[in-house]
């Protein structure tokens, strides 16, 4: 299976899971797909009940838990509220509690890598992605370059999620295709090129770009393939 | 000199704070009449303020605002979503890659390379962030000032006539773009790019790799 191929599965996967047991699962094929040494999602909803899945062990979790971590994490401190990409280096490690920290993570096998995703969600909720890894500068930033887009791609996948299993969710408004939307995809589905289908629906190719840009990530689709795939079989869209 | 602040940062800036938002009273309230809230003191803002945007803003050599853009990424709260879908073609523009550019102010007194400045910052944005589009929110006045720099938006949609004409729009990331808006800006790509290290921690980057 190619790569693409896989992370479409994966996605879709990532889409089925009914619970957090679920999300689990996903998330270990995920780490295991990329490679890494650990991937964490974890979802703070704007009235601050939390939840996550991920790779760390038990042992990690439950000393950060208990020694709450949360406070001197500079992931944490320069990612909360945040929505911008940020490889670990950048953050701020030079308290002397964070480096206590970081020395302490490594020691639990985090990695002295990391690459994190804040996402802000529609209703002010704030969730953080992140994958950590032990490997060497040159590496990690070859690595994070080339997966960068998936990796934010992924981010929202499991946002998107978290926030359809959230209780008291209010169903489907922001994921559902607008008519201009639903018209795009159509053309596109019927083997139309950019330039014909933009011209068709009298916008500029550059607008529709944005357009199909949006119905993919409201889709949770990879790219534009995948997104039609997807509005198809869910009847989105007839051809 | 170029800055990048998330709005829980700019109290550390009060100068640059104060004036940004005394400027966006003068733009849009007084030359533009739009119908903006201004405080007893003065100053223009908004519920998106509220909401930790990054600022990009151009900073003069006194410490005082030049220029400013405010940008909120999609997937949250933001202006063309929730007001403007009307412009839109009632499209509500929702990805990570894709992010709000709204309140793009420059001071009365700026100087003329101020817009294609914050342009450049704006591309500095993307690039380090993988952005991939703007959507924002702009008045008549400042489609001919991006046109004058190189960085036409695709208007997507328009309301209101003359100068009270507000139009939603789209940029890209283009590299003969950049170069474009660098040299109207006379500020050297290495230069921004600097700026933007430095407001996220490109220099923490270097000192670990000189103890490492």
């Amino acid at each position: 299976m190619g790569k693409i191929e896989r992370r479409e599965t994966l996605l879709g996967e990532l889409e089925r899971a009914q619970g957090l047991e679920q999300l689990q699962s996903a998330i270990l094929d995920l780490r295991d797909h990329f490679r890494v040494d650990h991937m964490v999602y974890h979802w703070v909803s704007s009235d601050g009940e939390q939840f996550g899945c991920g790779t760390y062990s038990d042992a990690w979790v439950q000393r950060y838990v208990d020694q709450d971590y949360l406070r001197v994490d500079p992931v944490i401190i320069g990612c909360y509220q945040r929505f911008h990409p940020v490889d670990w280096k950048r953050l701020d490690w030079s308290s002397k509690a964070a480096r206590a920290f970081q020395a302490e993570a490594i020691s639990h096998g985090v990695g002295n890598q990391g690459f994190s995703v804040p996402i802000r969600g529609p209703v002010g909720q704030f969730a953080l992605f992140t994958v950590s890894h032990t490997c060497d500068d040159e590496e990690w930033a070859r690595f994070t370059e080339a997966n960068r887009r998936d990796l934010i791609l992924f981010a929202h996948g499991f946002n998107e999620r978290a926030l359809e299993l959230a209780p008291g969710r209010t169903p489907e408004q922001s994921r559902a295709l607008s008519p201009r939307e639903i018209d795009a995809m159509t053309l596109v589905a019927m083997g139309y090129s950019r330039a014909q289908v933009a011209e068709t629906l009298s916008i500029s190719e550059h607008t529709l770009r944005v357009y199909i840009e949006s119905a993919r990530s409201k889709l949770g689709a990879l790219n534009t393939t995948h997104a039609v795939a997807r509005a198809l079989s869910r009847g989105l869209i007839v051809v | 000199m170029l800055r990048f602040i998330y709005g829980d940062e700019i109290d550390r800036f009060p100068k640059l704070k104060r004036s940004m938002f005394l400027d966006r009273a003068d733009q849009f309230k007084t030359r533009l009449g739009w119908d903006v809230t201004v405080d007893p003191t003065g100053e223009e803002r908004d519920a998106y303020d509220e909401m930790n945007p990054l600022y990009v803003l151009w900073e003069k050599p006194d410490g005082t605002h030049g220029g400013s853009m405010r940008l909120l990424p999609t997937t949250g709260p933001c202006m063309v979503n929730d007001h403007f879908l009307d412009l839109t073609n009632g499209v509500r523009i929702t990805s990570p890659f894709v992010w709000e550019c709204t309140r793009f102010c420059l001071a009365r007194d700026c100087e003329p390379k101020t817009a294609a400045a914050l342009m450049l910052g704006g591309g500095e944005v993307m690039a380090g962030f993988g952005v991939e589009h703007y959507v924002g929110v702009f008045d008549a006045r400042m489609v001919r000032i991006y046109r004058m720099i190189g960085a036409s938006p695709e208007i997507i949609g328009a309301q209101g006539e003359g100068r009270d004409r507000i139009s939603v729009g789209l940029w890209g990331f283009c590299e003969a773009a950049r170069r474009t808006v660098a040299e109207r800006a006379g500020i050297a790509p290495e230069t921004s790019r600097m700026w933007f290290e430095r407001a996220f921690g490109g220099e923490c980057r270097q000192t670990l790799a000189q103890t490492a």
